[in-house]
């Protein structure tokens, strides 16, 4: 199957009075029409930039694309003239933010946000749009439509707002919707909730997803194929069994350890992965997530070599460990005795 | 009055102020004053502001006449060696009376400023901190004040009491409070359910206390800059109410009533107007720059 | 809507019997001797004295009195000119409609010409026209009113007719000039030379005010998360800036034309004064030197419950620009 998008090799960075911020430093992955892509990450590691640089939504000074492709259905994006990326955007690619809020704006009615979607793409008159707005917000289960359409977003709940936004997303059948942190500002409750209109839509229009989260609880329950981004580069990329169940990096299996489960068998505490996230200014050299990593060959290889982002058993799963095999062996329960100990 | 648009504009500024301190550590004073440093046009006012201060202070050493000593002869003369900024219509030399202006102006800027930031401050302490019905009188009182047009209602005054330097000092502090109670009541309401409030009361400290120590020092970000903006702004008020004949009286030299005396003879001496104009406009302007500047050093949001 | 709209009439109410009663005290009650205030230097002899207190019911308690000037300020009876006793309701008249077209032109620059430099001053932040448009408003907004009306009089007026510039450089320094209009403010003729002077000085600082907040405020709306919104969407930047931003920005930029209207009303008073604009504000000067009380009065009065009723207007005009204010919730900060 032909990819719909096609990142390949790609360098955000950010030009700082404080230095060169590498927010995005050498991530390739594609995403196939239909699937649900997930990128899971924390705070810093590149996720978000790397969605925005997709778009097209970062603003040029300071940022830069040093260099790499995007491709989508073919096409590269960083060379569209502005005119032709803004028919994508909105029109083939959708986004979806992370806080409804302060994402839809306050002087607007939903009706009107969503219908200007429409009326852009669409070229439709102010009456269709309306109707066709009412229509999407019923989609995404948004109770009483025909009212809610002339309604503010403040008069929203959070999780409605999300769902209006999704409604507003899908409204022109994007082929890609990119999810920024979709739940994050949300309760608990309502995050299942955003999370299964999502998984729906995707269902019902076979719409490729992109979903950014740091959760990977999030991921578990929607996503086909998964990549784990870390420092602004990628540290492992693959289906979701494997992702869980056999990973091949310290990074992922920290994160995997840290999570709290019901099914625990053994009383075993909680082990987040030590230390902090590096500067991005001053990545580390070698493997960025040397400094934290329970098993660093210091200072060979780990700190002077950078793990090339290599296959793991032929096929789709690569990893960017010199030392894949080995974290391989361990589960996250292992790794958490281990914590426990030392 | 516009209560809901002004809170919210005075909570938006009061709440950055309150959100600052709550951030910033004590010695992070020295902070301010290097972000305040690199904005050029704050320090260029603040300059200004300086040697305006120093004259006024050292005015009689900087001077060669007296301000008020009369040379019929040579009256409405032009610049020249003698009198650099030329003389008036009583042959006044315009220098002298100038950088003494320069003492009026300031003396009626910073002591209207004074009585205006000290009952706004208690005025909107009282209100911000008591509420119930003491906060509704104070509000209603503030939006009757409000409803006056600044200078009208202090011409009105002043031709009801009397003209004079202490009248116009009075009235611009009087009439000036009510923002500044406004700002400073928001700043509160939105420090008081902080936590350190909180247990500032559980510990027991008596309402002064806690107004004084806990919360007046985080919210006094706001009211400095309006009080700085507030001081050029009552300059301005003098000027033009002694340009209406409304202010400050002969022979003190104010330097709005030496610009209504020079238009009078604008065609032929349109310098005795300069002087004194310029003197008042790089003064003001001192003033909103440094306002500027200090809000921007106190904001870091803002930049 | 309408409970906004009813709650804010009912806020207005008190707020101007306030501010009449403080006029009352100050014209009646302040002044030990209102009598010999009206009469200014001049002796009075027992027979005026009599007269004058019988003529405006000095003489009288003064919750009397009191009652007596409510009424008649609610009928709209301003009372008479101490000097002339003409009704000064008329001339009032006859001085107003000259007040009311420098102030109609001064807001509508102040409108026009701040919000559209502070936008465009917004938007090419660090560009020329913004280091330019900084610079210039932060001046204008300093410079006392009364200078920059002299200024403006001397080169535009004094030096350009002394050098011998053309015509069209040179402006009349003084007066209404001949007084044709059309559609009330539009001038015809020659009126317009007379006009623009006196309206760019008055417009000059709060054209400045409105444009530095614009600025400011439009400079914060363009960060937010909705105008990303809204590019996502693929918007071009102009209507992402003017269609999503630019009523939000509006919103504070209203409370401050609504507030700069007292600097205006202030600010019309020097105007009118530097150029000689025969409109309330000369008349208001004249009857203080003159110790016209009745006149002072019925101006001052008028300027403040017109300030009140615009005010009012702005704060309706919120319900259009923030609808978070229409169903009932004041917005919030």
């Amino acid at each position: 199957m032909e990819p719909l998008l096609s990142v390949r090799d790609l360098r955000t960075h950010f030009h700082t009075d404080a230095g060169v911020v590498k927010a995005v430093d050498g991530v390739s992955f594609d995403v196939l029409p239909g699937e649900v892509f997930g990128v899971v990450g924390e705070s810093g590691s590149g996720k978000s930039v790397t969605t925005m640089t997709i778009m097209g939504l970062l603003p040029q000074p300071p940022a830069k694309v040093e260099s790499g492709e995007i491709l989508w259905k073919g096409r590269n994006l960083l060379k569209l003239h502005d005119e032709e990326l803004r028919k994508i955007r909105g029109g083939e690619i959708a986004m979806i933010f992370q806080d409804p809020m302060t994402s839809l704006n306050p002087v607007f009615t939903i009706g009107q946000q969503v219908g200007e979607m429409i009326r852009l793409h669409a070229d439709a008159s102010k009456t269709d749009a309306r109707e066709r707005a009412i229509e999407m917000l019923k989609l995404v289960g948004i109770p009483r439509p025909e009212r809610r359409v002339d309604e503010y977003p403040h008069e929203f709940s959070g999780g409605m707002r999300q769902r209006a936004m999704i409604a507003m997303a899908i409204s022109c059948n994007p082929d890609l919707l990119i999810a920024d942190e979709p739940s994050t500002a949300l309760d608990v409750t309502i995050q299942a909730q955003v999370l299964d209109v999502l998984e729906r839509i995707q269902e019902e229009t076979n719409t490729a997803i992109l979903l950014i989260t740091h959760d990977l609880g999030v991921v578990a329950g929607m996503a086909d194929r998964v990549m784990v981004m870390y420092a602004g580069g990628q540290v492992e990329m693959a289906d979701i069994d494997t992702i869980f169940y056999n990973p091949h990096h310290p990074y992922t299996l920290g994160l995997l350890a840290s999570l709290p489960r019901l099914d625990e068998r053994e009383a075993l505490r909680l082990h987040p992965i030590r230390g902090q996230p590096p500067s991005l200014i001053h990545v580390p050299p070698g493997c960025a997530f040397h400094p934290r990593c329970e098993f660093a060959r210091l200072p060979e290889p780990c700190q002077t070599e950078v793990p090339e982002f290599r296959e793991i058993n032929g096929g789709e799963h690569r990893a960017a460990c010199h030392f894949a095999e080995e974290a391989a062996q361990l589960t996250p329960d292992d790794f958490r005795r281990m914590a426990e100990k030392a | 009055m516009s209560t809901t648009a002004t809170d919210q504009q005075t909570a938006a500024g009061a709440g950055a102020g309150a959100a600052i301190h709550a951030e910033l550590p004590p010695s992070a004073r020295g902070d301010v004053w290097r972000r305040f440093r690199r904005n050029r046009g704050a320090l260029v006012g603040l300059c200004i502001i300086g040697v305006a201060v120093l004259a006024a202070i050292f005015a009689p050493l900087i001077t060669f006449y007296d301000p008020a000593q009369i040379n019929p002869a040579i009256s409405r003369q032009g610049p020249s060696l003698q009198h650099w900024f030329g003389v008036d219509l009583l042959g006044r030399d315009l220098y002298t009376r100038v950088v003494y202006g320069a003492r009026v102006s300031l003396r009626v800027g910073f002591f209207a400023t004074a009585i205006a930031v000290g009952i706004g401050l208690a005025v909107g302490a009282v209100s911000g901190y008591y509420q119930g019905w003491i906060e509704t009188v104070t509000m209603r009182t503030t939006d009757i004040f409000l409803a006056f047009p600044y200078l009208l209602f202090a011409i009105t005054i002043i031709v009801i009491v009397g003209r004079g330097e202490l009248t116009v000092v009075l009235v611009l502090g009087l009439l000036g409070w009510m923002t500044i109670a406004r700002l400073f009541r928001s700043s509160i309401l939105s420090v008081k359910q902080t936590e350190y409030v909180e247990a500032a009361r559980a510990v027991g400290c008596s309402d002064l206390r806690i107004i004084g120590r806990h919360i007046l020092p985080n919210v006094i970000q706001p009211v400095i800059v309006y009080a700085t903006l507030f001081i050029g702004g009552a300059i301005l008020a003098e000027a033009a109410l002694s340009f209406l004949n409304v202010g400050i009286a002969e022979p003190t030299p104010s330097w709005g009533l030496m610009v209504a005396q020079g238009r009078s003879f604008l065609f032929t001496s349109p310098h005795m107007l300069f002087a004194p104009g310029l003197a008042l406009f790089l003064v003001v302007l001192s003033f909103v720059f440094m306002g500027d500047g200090l809000r921007d050093a106190l904001d870091p949001r803002l930049r | 809507m309408g409970g906004y709209i009813l709650r804010r009439l009912l806020h207005v109410i008190p707020v101007v019997w306030g501010a009449v009663t403080i006029l009352f005290l100050l014209f009646f009650i302040v002044p030990g001797d209102p009598v010999q205030l009206m009469a200014g230097d001049r002796a009075v002899t027992p027979e005026v004295r009599a007269n004058i207190e019988a003529r405006f019911g000095l003489d009288k308690p003064w919750y009397v009195q009191y009652g007596d000037y409510l009424k008649r300020l609610a009928t709209g009876d301003l009372g008479v000119s101490f000097r002339n006793n003409r009704s000064v309701n008329t001339i009032l008249g006859e001085a107003a409609p000259a007040s009311l077209r420098l102030a109609i032109w001064a807001i509508i620059i102040e409108v026009i010409v701040g919000i559209s430099t502070g936008l465009v001053s917004a938007v090419k932040r660090y560009s020329f026209t913004d280091v330019l448009t900084t610079v210039s408003t932060a001046m204008l907004a300093a410079i006392p009113v009364f200078v920059l009306g002299a200024a403006l009089q001397y080169f535009l007026g004094v030096y350009t007719f002394q050098h011998g510039f053309p015509d069209w450089a040179r402006f009349p320094v003084q007066g209404i000039g001949p007084d044709t209009w059309t559609f009330f403010f539009i001038p015809t003729g020659s009126q317009w030379r007379y006009l623009v002077l006196p309206a760019f000085t008055l417009a000059a600082v709060s054209t400045a005010v409105v444009a530095r907040m614009m600025r400011t405020t439009m400079l914060e709306v363009v960060r937010a998360d909705y105008m990303r919104t809204a590019a996502s969407k693929g918007l071009n930047r102009r209507q992402v800036v003017l269609k999503h931003g630019l009523k939000n920005a509006m919103i504070p930029v209203v409370t401050l034309i609504g507030l700069d209207l007292a600097t205006l009303i202030g600010n019309a008073l020097i105007t009118e004064t530097v150029y000689n604009w025969p409109g309330l504000g000369t008349r208001l000067l004249g009857a203080i030197v003159s110790r016209d009380a009745p006149i002072v009065l019925g101006i001052t009065a008028i300027l403040v419950l017109t300030y009140v009723l615009m005010n009012l207007l702005v704060d309706l005009s919120y319900s259009f620009f923030d609808p978070r204010i229409r169903y009932g919730k004041e917005a919030t900060a």
